[in-house]
């Protein structure tokens, strides 16, 4: 086990590289360098323009230099001194900005993962348990439409509903009043009333194609013979659904965490935006949208890592559950 | 398998002679949702190639007496107040009130005034989908100035039924040409990788691995952020669905090598080889009949997931930009909560997206099914 863990860890370094290879690439996307750009608008605005500083910066990024120099100095920054560079628009050193905000990300990324899997795995079971019930009916249909529905139409609706219905505000995910205090019980407390909302929304999809899935899984297994032999045993109808075919279908559904976890990233940056949680999403917006881009590389960067590290832990949970994995 | 399960009405010996595409058929047309969606599919495309035809008014009029129009409904029966009545299609026209201390404007109806809708009004002269000269429309208003409003304005007072019928060209469009881009490049890549496994086997793989594991939508943001947003709209519409299908080949890739990779060792082909036939005449000449099915089922499926990240993208202002017209950036509008709890209709492109989708994935659903020949057949 411990072997394949290894193997399994090494096997991402290549994949953490190319990762940050594009986030580099996509910093250096827009036409010409960040520094001109800023002189540029420093002087739109009428303002003085430190050209001392400008120099010392432009050697800082090493920006006259070719692609993997400047790569390089932008990548060993990060590992040996956590320095992502400075963000343009707020004049402030880029991890100093993004640090609370990735960790938000997380606890939304994780906490909506948990959600899926807690929803998509007992209703799965349920509809494939009673094919054809009016049950599973109706949870395919609601399935089919939270595959069809983007969810930032859902968090537009539900934010409608909460004004319009409710006259609360379901964006943000604290109170006013926790907003800038001090870490307390209270405050989590409240923050994770806040986290409801995203959760389900962010969820949505992937909940219902997990379901889709499991029931799929589960329906291949349920008339195999070993199933009406331990019913003949005498199991209890329960013990025989939870002990044999459903530990089987299990298998797919966890190599799928994998892509869920991406895929929950990914969701929850459109999401974030409209209901303007303080995760990193809507900031990396507000910097690609103003090209301000080592902080919205950092933010992408930091991005595909944690959803490589997601990979990662579904690999590592898949080799738990299914022996044949870890001695492939 | 009995024949009759396939269909009771065809004699066997009709089954027996059917070609590959008749049978992927019968089987199709017995899925009922997936022939349904089929219509509304085609229902679209029809609409997005004939828009001009579809739309009664300029979708990018503004009107400012017409900010926020609520939608109109159609009443069929037009009654005189004599109490005599006849079939003439209308909407009751609403009138705009200012209330004077707030000077909050508020629409009610106005009940002496009516717009009737007409068949066919001539038009000046337009060319439909760029070429065909046409000078009528599918309806319009009978008054040369009058205008109605089926689901609503905007907040220039732009006539949304015609924006979302505007909006249907470029979404339904961009799905399909990025589709068929992802697939140009998923065939080759997926189909070499497939055909000839070694080195570039191994490497798509990890490459088609690695883009899976990172997220879509910050990627494609940081992407489409570096398009600079002075650009000519055709051009950025092409650039946007390179970048979708940049990462949306990889799903096609994975279905196209895993069916080459199955089928290589076939006897079929391995006799084709060893008759000496060139490797591009076994791919395209053997192997491609018995692949085609299965692609056009997983083109289907990747049509909707191009169509939802188009509207994602546009809708967070880094897709397609104004004066462009799709679901995406009609959607933009309703993005602040002030706008929408003001004009619920703004909502209504959204509605269209979650009908597409569907659509779609149940046609891909039913596809799938048809096209593999070794499905169980279900109850």
């Amino acid at each position: 086990m411990a072997a394949y863990i290894l193997r399994r860890v090494l096997w991402s370094v290549p994949f953490l590289f190319v990762v940050s290879l594009i986030a580099f690439a996509i910093i250096q996307a827009p036409p010409g360098d960040y520094l001109t750009t800023y002189a540029a608008r420093l002087e739109a605005a009428g303002q003085q323009v430190n050209y001392a500083r400008l120099e010392t910066l432009r050697e800082r990024f090493a920006l006259d230099d070719p692609f993997l120099i400047q790569y390089q100095k932008w990548i060993t920054n990060i590992i040996f001194h956590g320095d992502f560079g400075i963000s343009f628009e707020f004049q402030q050193p880029v991890s100093e900005l993004i640090g609370d905000r990735m960790l938000l990300s997380i606890v939304l990324a994780t906490s909506t993962l948990l959600f899926t899997w807690a929803v998509a795995l007992p209703i799965g079971i349920y509809s494939a348990v009673r094919q054809y019930t009016v049950g599973d009916y109706f949870i395919s249909i609601l399935g089919f439409l939270g595959l069809a529905t983007p969810n930032f139409l859902l968090a537009l609706a539900l934010m409608y509903y909460g004004v319009v219905y409710l006259g609360a505000d379901v964006t943000g995910l604290y109170s006013p009043e926790y907003a800038n205090a001090p870490w307390s019980w209270a405050k989590f407390v409240d923050l994770l009333k806040h986290l409801i909302i995203p959760v389900i929304i962010v969820g949505t999809a992937s909940t219902a194609s997990l379901i889709r899935i499991m029931r799929a899984n589960l329906l291949d297994e349920l008339f195999k013979p070993y199933v009406t032999t331990a019913r003949a045993k005498g199991l209890s109808e329960f013990k025989v659904l939870m002990k044999y075919p459903v530990r089987l279908a299990l298998n797919p559904f966890v190599s799928t965490i994998g892509w869920a976890f991406p895929q929950i990233i990914s969701g929850s940056t459109i999401v974030a935006v409209v209901l303007s949680l303080p995760t990193s999403d809507p900031l990396m917006l507000d910097a690609l949208l103003s090209q301000d881009m080592y902080l919205a590389g950092a933010f992408i960067l930091m991005l595909s890592v944690l959803s490589i590290i997601g990979m990662l832990v579904s690999d590592i949970l898949l080799a738990l559950v299914d022996p044949r994995i870890r001695y492939r | 398998m009995t024949d009759s399960t396939i269909d009771p009405r065809l004699s066997s010996h009709a089954l027996d002679e059917a070609s590959q595409w008749k049978l992927i058929w019968y089987k199709f047309r017995r899925h009922r949702v997936a022939m349904v969606s089929l219509y509304v599919i085609l229902a679209f495309y029809f609409v997005a190639a004939f828009a001009e035809f579809f739309q009664p008014f300029d979708p990018n009029d503004t009107s400012r007496r017409n900010v926020y129009h609520p939608p109109q409904m159609v009443k069929f029966i037009d009654s005189q107040e004599d109490g005599s009545w006849s079939f003439r299609p209308h909407v009751q026209d609403m009138r705009l009130k200012r209330d004077p201390l707030t000077l909050k404007a508020s629409y009610s109806p106005d009940p002496g005034k009516k717009t009737y809708i007409k068949f066919f009004p001539k038009t000046e002269t337009y060319y439909m989908a760029g070429f065909i000269p046409m000078n009528f429309k599918l309806i319009g208003a009978e008054g040369k100035r009058d205008r109605f409003f089926l689901f609503g304005a905007d907040r220039l007072g732009r006539d949304m039924y015609s924006r979302v019928i505007a909006g249907t060209r470029i979404s339904m469009s961009i799905g399909l040409v990025g589709v068929g881009l992802s697939l140009i490049l998923g065939l080759m890549i997926g189909g070499v990788a497939g055909y000839f496994g070694g080195w570039f086997d191994t490497v798509s793989s990890r490459v088609i691995e690695l883009t899976l594991a990172i997220p879509t939508i910050p990627i494609w943001l940081g992407l489409s952020a570096a398009i600079p947003p002075t650009m000519d709209p055709l051009a950025r519409y092409f650039l946007i669905t390179v970048i979708l299908s940049l990462i949306g080949w990889t799903e096609l890739a994975r279905v196209v090598r895993g069916r080459f990779l199955a089928m290589r060792n076939e006897d079929f082909v391995v006799a084709a080889r060893l008759d000496g036939a060139k490797p591009s005449r076994v791919i395209f000449r053997h192997m491609m009949p018995s692949l085609v099915s299965h692609i056009i089922a997983s083109v289907s499926l990747a049509i909707p997931v191009m169509i939802l990240a188009e509207t994602s993208l546009s809708f967070l202002g880094l897709g397609l930009l104004p004066p462009s017209i799709s679901w995406g950036v009609l959607l933009k509008e309703a993005q602040n909560i002030r706008s929408i709890a003001q004009a619920v209709w703004l909502f209504i492109p959204g509605i269209f997206v979650v009908i597409a989708v569907l659509a779609l994935n149940f046609l891909g659903d039913g596809l799938r099914d048809a096209a593999d020949p070794y499905a169980q057949e279900s109850q």
